[in-house]
């Protein structure tokens, strides 16, 4: 192994982890924590997440948009995890298989 | 029976049931393992050192991200920066997390944090909304299983590299972000849940077409956050009284 791609595997595994402690690290420096950063982190779950949905969605094709629809409403309706997987996923498939 | 032994039946059924949801992000992940170390072999890396990968960083977009800069002339600072560009958010969880874990010692929050992936943060998330201990056996039980099919699905990605089908045809590609929409709707009972992630939405799609990705994320996930700030009222602690 090539001592360059030891360091940068190195160096971004030390700067991942350290990204994993480091919120807790300085939050639990103060004493108590202000509402507004309090309901700035109760945020946090659907603030994140949806980043990582958006942009796919809005590069998606038909096919995709669906799939992502599909989820939706199985969620909205109290359908679980799995029920919007498997289903999403089909709706997805079929749909790139039909359009192409 | 004693209280040690049934402290010790409490947690081994807690990493049990921890253990038993994680088998939802285990399948989404399975795809992105193997086509993870089919690409990092395709990029030139040899198969340890795509295990080595996922064994340390352990953050899957990273890691892609991190493929895609290893066979160019770019310098390897930069290949880091990118690295820790894209795992950004994880202070976010880390810091929201971090708040529900003072029953834990120093070393179970030194380990835990080590583990603390986007399913693994909104899965913990959601058993404290749902009133439920937030235990370090619950915790490893989840993260456990899933960290360990990530490195062997990692190796078994580099090794079959040429037999991995064509993701797209499988809708492999896509099974993330689905699953990641899963994730928010979980949490669509929280207040401002629907303002956040409208905003959230657009922001990071512009950023997507503007300064672009990852920065994206965090982008994005700022406008959502401030929004939540923002628009709860600054001292509800005093109102309550």
């Amino acid at each position: 192994m090539s001592t360059t791609t030891f360091w940068i595997i190195f160096a971004g595994a030390v700067l991942t982890y350290l990204t994993r402690v480091g919120g807790h690290l300085v939050l639990s420096r103060f004493e108590r924590v202000h509402p507004r950063v309090e309901a700035g982190l109760n945020a946090v779950p659907a603030a994140v997440l949806t980043t990582l949905v958006a942009p796919a969605a809005m590069e998606g094709g038909p096919a995709e948009i669906a799939a992502l629809v599909t989820g939706a409403v199985i969620a909205l309706v109290g359908g679980g995890m799995m029920t919007i997987f498997f289903v999403s996923a089909a709706v997805l498939v079929g749909l790139r298989h039909l359009i192409g | 029976m004693s209280a040690e032994s049934y402290a010790e039946r409490r947690q081994s059924s807690d990493f049990l049931l921890g253990a038993r949801e994680s088998v939802p992000i285990v399948l989404a992940v399975v795809p992105f393992g193997l086509l993870f170390g089919a690409l990092a072999v395709e990029h030139g890396l040899s198969i340890f050192e795509a295990v080595l990968m996922s064994v340390t960083i352990y953050a899957g977009a990273s890691q892609m991200v991190g493929l895609d800069l290893f066979g160019t002339n770019i310098a390897p600072w930069l290949v880091v920066l990118s690295i820790f560009a894209v795992n950004f958010r994880h202070v976010l969880y880390s810091a929201t997390i971090g708040r529900y874990l003072d029953h834990w010692t120093p070393l179970q929050r030194v380990i835990g944090f080590f583990f603390l992936v986007d399913p693994q943060f909104a899965e913990a998330e959601r058993r404290v909304e749902n009133g439920e201990p937030l235990s370090f056996s619950w915790y490893m039980g989840l993260a456990l299983p899933v960290y360990l099919c990530w490195i062997a699905e990692s190796w078994l990605g580099a090794v079959f590299a040429s037999l991995i089908p064509d993701a797209h045809a499988f809708g492999l590609d896509f099974i993330l972000p689905i699953y990641f929409l899963a994730l928010v709707m979980s949490f669509r009972k929280r207040p401002l849940w629907l303002p956040v992630v409208a905003v959230s939405a657009v922001a990071s799609v512009v950023a997507y077409h503007t300064i672009g990705s990852p920065w994206h994320v965090s982008f994005g996930a700022m406008a959502g956050i401030l929004l939540g700030a923002l628009l709860v009222p600054a001292t509800p602690a005093e109102e309550k009284q």
